[in-house]
């Protein structure tokens, strides 16, 4: 029901003729964001928040003893076009390293820095370098999916322990890999949990389903459009071209078929212009993207268009506590996946107090972890999936 | 069994992809026509600068695309000194203001675009000429100079003021898309009746400037015949400078029409794609030709809206593409034909 409300607000233009410079990044000169709303599992039913009170802390007991060689690793892109995944992701690990180092005197762990650029043939050369130096003990990384898929193989057989907080394709953990554990749910998970969502919660009869090019959003689409089984309206399922600004022909065509929804598969630079040209047009249905969508930048650049947008992602809220802290020590707010980074850093470190210091001791470790984090329950199947994989739905308000 | 599941997702996927869908098109034949018409004009105005530089010099200008998307900037730059803060939300100052501050805007994007073509020209065209270089080498320096101004964009300036980068600008929108009136039931807003009517202008006044006046006559007499046109006592690096100007200047008009249809494309990469179409409009219509130029950026602009309702939005650049080729495979010099000297009126 509340959607209602949010619908029909989300047509109101906004008078604002304030002067000044702002800042680009963010939503600057805008007062809405994403904001957490409810957690979903497969079937789209509402799971209660995970209690932050009882996550793990990276501080411990302050009486932990290691090695001062010891070291973790992060390995994802932290420069080049898709770098801002990788700082998000180091910077939650910076964190987490940071509040144990502080705690514990006598345990300072290092970070190796391994940049890929998110690129899955520079990360077969930056892994192998991971793999040659003794000192490291854990990996957070690799960020993407296709480097992951690239180098899990010959981490696997290195027995290093990789932990990734963001690469999200289903068919990593069908490689048989022994070390890899994924500190989210996949893409299988999300495409039928937004898409029940929809039908079951939201009450959407009618959705277009509209997918870019990628194989992300070709991948997510189909799930979704499966899932959604006869909600999804075959006559307004249309494809858009990564890269595309225009989507005149694409918003003529939803425009005839006066949906309720429309589900939008793929990323945020494609998203903002797509759901400013739908409202220019008219178009009042309710905006649902996931997790590639579900960044500050899309409602900075969609501006009130983005009102009302319903967003799901596999990454977990920041809390308050997390947000202060983290925005002290980097200097600019978490992002998606920093929460992720931090537990799955605490993780490692949580070992590494309890004398975990071999590689084959920190993947026992991880192998058999069942605590909370900040996010969500980490307790992995041997496969290397989370045993409960649940999706956060956000909302733009 | 893996094999099956495998080929069923594949072939659903091809056959929606390449829908044949022309109901749709019939059904909204006239809105394709409108919205196609306005990206069209923007086409036409990017094309002038390809044709013109051709015209004089026999040299496709690669680094127009960039000479446009930096005519983006420049509108982008100019609002932020005008007082406009980026925020995604439309402002709303009354409707002459409104006029008053595009039009300033537009000042804006034709000073940077106007400046950056003749800067560019300076830079990397004239000392190739001044020695005589090859066609190939000015093509290949053209290319180069697309990105290297992309790339300065990109990565550089970023480093030292608060734009450009990866992501495209937060937009300024000035004006929201408003429903004047209705053509055979499609509906044509605001946004596309500035953006025809200023292309119109524009097109009107640069047929003039070419055709009826001193230094248009100068324009079609180097295209021509350079050595000739020297002998009369017409100075063909100023001529060259001005040509380039003029190419400029109607770039970063196009700049501005275009960023008032698609606030958040103000992007490094944002002038790539659409200067190749521009480009291919030109070449359509007959490369060196001013009014080939204008007629094949319409045509080239309806006919991808069509195409990309009957066969989906992602063939759009493939149909543009392949209307340029079988039009080339039965008319190789474009619709107009190729000279810029034969369009005198």
């Amino acid at each position: 029901m509340g959607f209602a409300a949010t619908l029909a607000l989300a047509g109101c233009g906004d008078r604002s003729t304030d002067s000044g410079t702002g800042t680009e990044t963010g939503a600057a000169a805008t007062d809405l964001s994403i904001q957490p709303l409810v957690q979903v599992d497969t079937e789209g039913n509402e799971v209660a928040k995970t209690d932050t009170a009882a996550a793990a802390s990276p501080a411990g007991n302050g009486s932990a003893t290691c090695a001062p060689t010891t070291t973790i690793a992060m390995a994802g892109a932290l420069t080049g076009p898709n770098a801002a995944l990788g700082i998000n992701i180091i910077n939650g690990v910076k964190l987490a390293l940071d509040e144990h180092n502080k705690a514990n005197p006598g345990c300072q762990v290092q970070l190796g820095e391994y940049d890929t650029e998110g690129d899955p043939q520079k990360a077969t050369q930056v892994i192998p370098q991971i793999i040659s130096n003794p000192n490291i003990i854990g990996l957070v990384g690799p960020a993407f999916s296709g480097e992951t898929r690239a180098t899990g193989g010959i981490l696997s057989d290195a027995g290093l322990a990789s932990l990734t907080a963001s690469a999200t394709n289903a068919t990593l953990t069908q490689s048989g890999w022994q070390t890899f554990f994924r500190g989210l749910a996949n893409d299988d998970v999300q495409g039928p949990a937004v898409a029940r969502y929809m039908t079951d919660t939201a009450g959407f009869a009618k959705v277009c389903v509209v997918a870019d090019n990628s194989d992300y959003g070709v991948g997510l689409a189909r799930s979704v459009t499966d899932t959604l089984g006869p909600a999804a309206d075959p006559s307004c399922a249309a494809s858009i071209k990564t890269g595309d600004k225009d989507f005149a022909a694409t918003v003529t065509q939803v425009q005839g078929a006066s949906p309720d929804a429309i589900f939008y598969s793929g990323y945020y630079a494609e998203a903002a212009p797509f759901v400013q040209q739908l409202r220019s047009a008219g178009v009042e249905a309710t905006f649902v993207s996931a997790d590639g969508v579900n960044d500050p930048q899309f409602v900075s650049q969609a501006g009130n268009s983005a009102e009302g947008a319903i967003l799901s992602c596999p990454c977990g809220p920041a809390p308050d506590q997390f947000k202060s802290d983290y925005e002290a020590l980097n200097g600019q707010p978490p992002g998606v996946y920093s929460v992720e980074a931090y537990d799955l850093t605490t993780i490692l470190l949580t070992g590494i107090d309890a004398g975990q210091v071999t590689r084959p001791q920190v993947v026992d470790y991880v192998r058999n972890y069942d605590g909370n984090g900040l996010a969500r329950h980490y307790r992995w199947n041997p496969d290397g999936e989370l045993a409960s994989a649940l999706i956060w739905i956000y909302d733009v308000q | 069994m893996i094999a099956t599941i495998v080929a069923d997702a594949t072939t659903s996927y091809t056959a929606r992809s390449i829908d044949f869908n022309v109901s749709a098109l019939v059904d909204n034949f006239w809105q394709l026509t409108i919205d196609g018409l306005s990206y069209g004009s923007i086409y036409a105005l990017v094309a002038v600068g390809y044709t013109l530089v051709y015209g004089v010099l026999r040299l496709i200008n690669f680094a127009h695309s960039e000479i446009f998307m930096l005519g983006m900037f420049g509108q982008y730059v100019g609002l932020q000194l005008l007082g406009f803060a980026p925020s995604g939300n439309t402002y709303n100052e009354g409707m002459l203001a409104t006029v008053v501050f595009l039009g300033l805007a537009m000042m804006f994007a034709m000073a940077t675009s106007g400046a950056a073509a003749v800067g560019l020209e300076r830079v990397a065209y004239r000392p190739l000429r001044k020695r005589g270089a090859k066609p190939l080498i000015f093509l290949i320096t053209a290319i180069g100079m697309a990105f290297v101004i992309q790339e300065f964009i990109h990565f550089v300036l970023p480093r030292f003021v608060d734009l450009g980068g990866t992501n495209a600008e937060q937009p300024i929108k000035l004006v929201d898309p408003k429903v004047e009136f209705t053509v055979f039931g499609a509906p044509v807003t605001n946004v596309t009746l500035i953006i025809i009517g200023s292309a119109v202008v524009l097109a009107l006044a640069t047929e003039v400037l070419i055709n009826r006046t001193k230094l248009g006559r100068g324009i079609r007499a180097v295209a021509q015949d350079p050595n000739t046109a020297t002998l009369m006592g017409v100075s063909r690096e100023r001529i060259i400078m001005l040509t380039f100007l003029i190419g400029g200047v109607l770039a970063g008009a196009a700049a501005t029409l275009y960023t008032l249809k698609i606030p958040s494309g103000i992007i490094y990469s944002g002038g790539f794609i659409l200067g190749i179409k521009a480009f291919s409009a030109a070449v359509l219509g007959g490369i060196g030709n001013l009014r080939g130029a204008l007629l094949g950026g319409l045509i080239l602009g309806v006919a991808e809206n069509y195409g990309q309702i009957l066969f989906g939005t992602e063939w759009r650049d493939v149909v543009a593409f392949v209307l340029l080729v079988l039009v080339l495979m039965f008319r190789p010099t474009g619709i107009l034909g190729e000279s810029l000297a034969r369009t005198r009126a």
